[in-house]
């Protein structure tokens, strides 16, 4: 079981994903999965950092399987954080909108 | 409505000046999160799964046509184009920006609107029926005594620090209509053996993981004393309350402990010590509060509308809606029209921009430019002339807000739950959409009846299954969705809550478990019983049986 590290960016709350380089992306096929202990406490550390600077809020690790379409949250919850609501509503308008 | 004065548009232009800056140095890092946390809560901004979100007040459920179009507004400009009408009557925006929250603070004020106070450890949004000031078995108009209470309870200096949060709902009829026995403080309009108008004063009802029934603590307090009592009862709680256990930290779980008799005689006591310096209403400022709610100029015509009457014979899809979403009025020739926001396959209690527009625009030209927001996740046009009825729901039905069914199956009542919350342990919307869609057909619903169907995503209830006839809660098996069946809940003056049918269901054996209970209901129904009626008569065990037995 891989892990990486997720939050949502303070500025506007979106769901984000700490990659390679440390930078914080809404794709989670850009985080990077953490595969071991070095790793894990290496990239935990750059996420308290993180949040410390106030780039993003409340960071934790997240357990990650690998499927056909690329990496995939094992927790359901972490699926609809990762990819949206499961339900085809919402439509994005206006220039407001992300 | 109530109008603000200069003061009003004063605190609340203020508060936004001061969330600005709270932003601004959130933004820039002089404020930490932990910091900064209580002071968005108090101004009713979450961080939810996907985004922030904006809870904004709406008064006792009340709102004008130029505030709806205000918040179809926001919802295109700094939203997705839609909102969510939550169950204490107010309105979720699910994608705003921290960033931009003091702009839509202010296109708020702009309104006389705010979300102050609709989430922390304070007094929240003070809830009332729908049928406030129209309907025909009131007492008096609850609005009034609401927005007294709103205008005490905001920015109270005693109350801001509470154990936990509080919720007040009123009712002006006998009729509940806004399930007052679940809240932290009900008001129960009443009159006493003279005629006067006072309030049967009920406390330590909610839901939640502790679903208690409020006790009435006074049969009749005369309006007159309604603040210090209030103040009474708030300075009880904020002493006494537990501060060690969040969990335990709600006024019922005070009155349970104590007991309401010895909680009653606490609260005498303290009324009895404040209330010579409390400060209770004049009667001059309670008129001139009243005057604000002062009916609109009605047309002046007798008896039922011979066109009304006509269409409703000639168009049958017409007098289906009519039959469930048309209420009788207290003026002759009116009448109350529901607006479903529970239409077949779609979230309950969603509304798009453009929907939000449509019905401001009805509200401007046939109800006085008047809306209602009620708890069940719907709206109301409270003055429609019978005359002008068949255009509003033409105009209804052209936009998707025909759905002819308040009161019956589909009209669910249902939180954003897991597609949305963080507090989620299961999605309440797919569950509430594929019911919707396996209930569809009008007919079965209309041999249904009144059917209160509720589903909460997680325990919090904020979608109050436990008050529903068929309440539904979702929980986390083993990463799994599962979901807790209760049965023969209620929110009105019966109240009662639900009892839990049996083991926890998958969630894609749910829907056939919900056709088996109500299957069960057809079954053994006697002529004329609602589904309640027939539990209350059966109980649970016809329907478990039933239901486990086939599994």
């Amino acid at each position: 079981m891989q892990q990486v590290f997720t939050a949502n960016r303070l500025t506007d709350g979106r769901v984000v994903y700490l990659t390679a380089a440390g930078d914080w992306s809404e794709d989670i096929a850009e985080g990077f999965l953490c595969a071991n202990e070095d790793e894990l406490s290496d990239y935990q550390r750059r996420a308290e950092l993180a949040a410390v600077a106030d780039e993003i809020v409340e960071p934790y690790a997240i357990d990650v399987q690998h499927g056909p379409d690329g990496a995939r949250p094992v927790r359901y919850r972490e699926v609809i954080r990762a990819f949206g609501p499961s339900i085809d509503y919402a439509v994005a308008v206006s220039a407001g909108a992300s | 409505m109530y109008q603000y004065d200069e003061i009003d548009q004063s605190v609340v232009d203020q508060r936004v000046a001061q969330f600005r800056g709270q932003v601004q140095r959130r933004l820039s890092g002089e404020l930490s999160e932990d910091e900064f946390k209580p002071l968005r809560l108090m101004n009713g901004l979450y961080l939810q799964l996907h985004a922030y979100m904006l809870r904004v007040a709406i008064p006792y459920g009340t709102l004008s046509s130029a505030q709806l179009h205000k918040l179809a507004d926001i919802a295109r400009r700094y939203d997705r184009g839609y909102g969510h009408f939550t169950t204490r009557q107010n309105l979720q925006y699910n994608w705003p920006k921290l960033e931009d929250t003091p702009d839509i603070l202010a296109e708020l004020a702009s309104v006389e609107m705010h979300a102050i106070q609709t989430s922390g450890n304070c007094i929240r949004n003070v809830t009332t029926e729908q049928f406030a000031g129209v309907a025909a078995d009131e007492i008096d108009d609850p609005r009034v005594y609401a927005e007294i209470v709103r205008q005490w309870s905001t920015f109270h200096p005693e109350f801001s620090f509470l154990p936990r949060k509080f919720k007040i709902a009123l009712t002006g009829a006998p009729t509940d209509r806004a399930a007052v026995r679940v809240h932290d403080i009900g008001l129960v309009l009443r009159y006493d053996d003279t005629g006067n108008v006072g309030f049967e004063v009920i406390v330590g009802g909610g839901q939640g993981r502790t679903p208690m029934i409020g006790k009435t603590i006074r049969a009749f307090l005369p309006k007159p004393y309604l603040l210090s009592y209030l103040e009474a009862i708030m300075r009880v709680y904020n002493q006494y309350g537990r501060r060690d256990n969040m969990y335990k930290a709600r006024i019922k779980i005070l009155v349970h402990e104590v007991g309401a008799e010895a909680f009653a005689r606490d609260v005498e006591a303290e009324w009895e010590h404040i209330r010579a310096t409390a400060t209770d209403l004049p009667a001059a400022e309670e008129a001139r509060i009243r005057a604000f709610f002062a009916a609109p100029p009605y047309r002046q015509v007798a008896g039922t509308d011979p066109g009304f009457a006509a269409k409703r014979l000639k168009d049958r899809a017409f007098a289906l809606w009519v039959r469930t979403n048309v209420h009788a009025h207290r003026q002759p020739g009116y009448a109350i029209a529901n607006i479903s926001l529970k239409p077949e396959g779609l979230p309950p209690g969603d509304a798009t921009a453009d929907q939000m527009d449509v019905i401001a625009g009805l509200a401007e030209r046939y109800s006085f430019g008047e809306i209602r927001v009620t708890h069940e996740q719907n709206l109301v046009l409270p003055h429609v002339a019978q005359a002008d009825l068949y255009a509003v729901w033409q105009a209804l039905r052209e936009h998707g807000l025909g759905a002819a069914n308040i009161g019956l199956i589909s009209d669910i009542i249902a939180c954003p739950g897991l597609d949305y919350c963080a507090l989620a342990n299961a999605r309440s919307i797919p569950v509430a959409q594929q019911l919707s869609r396996r209930f569809s057909d009008l007919d079965r619903q209309h041999d249904l009846g009144e059917l209160r169907l509720k589903i909460a995503g997680c325990i919090t209830a904020c979608g109050h299954h436990h008050v529903g006839h068929i309440g539904i809660l979702g929980v986390d098996r083993k990463g799994e969705e599962y979901y807790q069946i209760t049965l023969g809940g209620a929110a009105d003056e019966q109240a009662a809550v639900g009892e839990i049918v049996g083991p926890a269901i998958a969630r894609d054996e749910l829907t056939d478990a919900v056709e088996n209970i109500v299957t069960t209901y057809v079954d053994l129904r006697d002529t004329g019983e609602r589904f309640i009626d027939t539990y209350r008569r059966l109980g649970r065990d016809p329907f478990k049986e039933r239901l486990y037995d086939a599994r």
